[in-house]
Formats: C-alpha cells, sequence, structure tokens
C-alpha cells in the first residue's frame, strides 16, 4: 500500500512541475479543470457501483450516515475551537 | 452547490447500477478505479501548478495566515479523534482520515476507498459533503459565537471556492483571502494527508 500511495503522490507532483512548466495557458487549465470533474465523476460512479453491490454497507446505511454526521461534528466543532483562540490571539486586536 | 449536486447524483446513479446489478461483469470485477485516481491525481497536479493566482497568494502571506489552515488541521483531527470515542466501528485512525479531508469529499472518499475500503470512503464522501452543507447553513451562527475565522475554519478546503461568498458575507471581504489561502492549503494538503494517515493505521 505504500508504494501505492508513493505513486500516488509522485504523479501528483509530477502533474504540478508540468502545471508549473505550462503556466498560464487558459486553454490548457480549462481542458484539465474538465477532464478532472470528468474524472471525478468516473470515480463517484464507479465507487456508487461498488456500494450498491456490497451488501455490507446497504444493509448498514442508517448506521453509516450517522457515523458521518457525528465525525463531521467533531471536526467542524475542533476546528471552531482552534480557530476561535487563533483568532483571539492573533486577529482580533489589529483589526 | 450545483457542483456537489452532480458528483452526488454520480454517486447515486452509479448506487441504483450496482443495486440493480444492472451491469456487465467487467465493469464490477475489472479494478480499473486506481488508474481513474492515477489520471485523478496528474490531473490535480496540473491544476495546483498552472493555477498562478493560487502560488501569487501563497507567497504574499505573513506568519499569521498559516496559522489559520494549521487551526482547521489541528482542529479537525483533534475533534474526530475525541468523538471517534463514541463510534465502537471506527477507530481514531480511520476518523482522523476521514476528518483529514477537510470538505474536500471527492478526492479524500476516493483515496480512502482505494487504500483501505468503501465503507469508509462512503463515511467519508457522506462526512465531507455535510461539512459543506452545514458551513453554509451554520456560518452566521458560527461567526457569531466563534470570531471572524469560523466560517473558514468550518469550510476547511471549500472556504476557497463553494463556501467563500457567505464566508466572506458575515466575516468581510478583508476575510476573502484568508479564505482563499486556507482552502488552497488544505486542498494541497488532502492528497498528502489522507494516504499518510492510512499508512499509519
Amino acid at each position: 500500500m505504500l508504494q501505492d500511495i508513493i505513486i500516488v503522490l509522485a504523479i501528483m507532483i509530477l502533474g504540478m512541475g508540468i502545471g508549473l512548466f505550462i503556466g498560464n495557458r487558459p486553454k490548457v487549465i480549462k481542458i484539465v479543470g474538465v477532464l478532472t470533474s470528468f474524472s471525478i465523476f468516473l470515480l463517484l460512479f464507479l465507487l456508487g457501483i461498488g456500494v450498491g453491490t456490497n451488501d455490507r454497507i446497504i444493509n448498514n446505511l442508517h448506521s453509516i450516515g450517522l457515523q458521518a454526521l457525528i465525525l463531521t461534528l467533531g471536526a467542524i466543532l475542533g476546528s471552531l475551537v482552534c480557530a476561535w483562540a487563533t483568532y483571539k490571539f492573533f486577529f482580533k486586536k489589529t483589526n | 452547490m450545483k457542483g456537489s449536486l452532480i458528483i452526488l447524483s454520480f454517486f447515486v446513479l452509479g448506487l441504483i447500477l450496482g443495486l440493480t446489478r444492472f451491469l456487465p461483469d467487467t465493469l464490477l470485477e475489472g479494478d480499473f478505479s486506481i488508474y481513474a485516481l492515477y489520471l485523478l491525481m496528474f490531473l490535480v497536479g496540473i491544476g495546483i501548478g498552472t493555477d498562478r493566482d493560487s502560488w501569487k497568494v501563497i507567497r504574499q502571506v505573513n506568519f499569521k495566515i498559516v496559522l489559520v489552515p494549521l487551526s482547521v488541521i489541528v482542529g479537525s483531527l483533534i475533534g474526530v479523534s475525541a468523538v471517534s470515542i463514541l463510534l465502537s466501528s471506527i477507530n481514531f485512525g480511520e476518523a482522523m482520515a476521514v476528518g483529514a479531508g477537510f470538505g474536500y469529499y471527492s478526492l479524500s472518499s476516493v483515496i480512502i476507498t482505494e487504500f483501505h475500503s468503501e465503507t469508509l470512503g462512503v463515511i467519508a464522501l457522506l462526512s465531507n459533503i455535510i461539512r459543506e452543507v452545514i458551513t453554509l447553513l451554520a456560518t452566521p451562527f458560527f461567526v457569531r459565537y466563534f470570531g471572524k475565522l469560523a466560517g473558514i475554519a468550518s469550510g476547511g478546503a471549500t472556504a476557497m471556492d463553494t463556501t467563500m461568498p457567505i464566508i466572506v458575507q458575515y466575516s468581510g471581504k478583508e476575510y476573502a483571502i484568508i479564505a482563499v489561502f486556507s482552502g488552497i492549503v488544505l486542498t494541497i494538503f488532502v492528497p498528502v494527508i489522507v494516504p499518510l494517515i492510512l499508512q499509519f493505521l
């Protein structure tokens, strides 16, 4: 798995290098944007198929939804508390 | 918001086709999603590389602004770790991988599906979509009780695009640049942090 992760990150960094090299070419950027959207659509479509054919997920969908909600509330509340401290100590006075 | 609905509809379409088994077997058995992920990561990389405005924003920042995405990273990871105690079927590391999506649901769910499991991938998808929706709905409330960085913190990676209008509306125009910066940093960090967390599960 580590190998796969390194491959994925290396591919992204390669893309960033190419992107920096290409620079500001609106036409290319537009095409890349469209292709990005389509590959996201494809992957989420495939995830949908995987989930639909996975009985363990389908039978526990309500519990999965609840777990997702609880995790979200934790993430948001944690972020809010940290951002509040950052705001209070570093941003508030100078503004 | 429109983008989320389109993405969600592709997921639901796949879900329906999967449920009804209305599919050729090759599509079910072939594991080509890893190649689609490679393509996506390559394109995401190019997108980041060509985004001159983002690089300009990053170059202009001072020390203080760096604290904003840092707060979101630390806060999200501590928050999900804390609530993972309530969830019997999700361990500490799995919760952190979901939290490290910072609202970037498409990429985080795909990476988690590929490197961990479909179940956790779906949790990441739902959780990070919910993060965007809650930010859109509750930013006025968050800003009142947690200060002007609250919308940016709640929005996470989405603060640079989908949730930016509501953030600017309730925190003020001077927070737009901070929102964009924080969103960019988190967006770049998602494909790095999520696999790292999964590696050390």
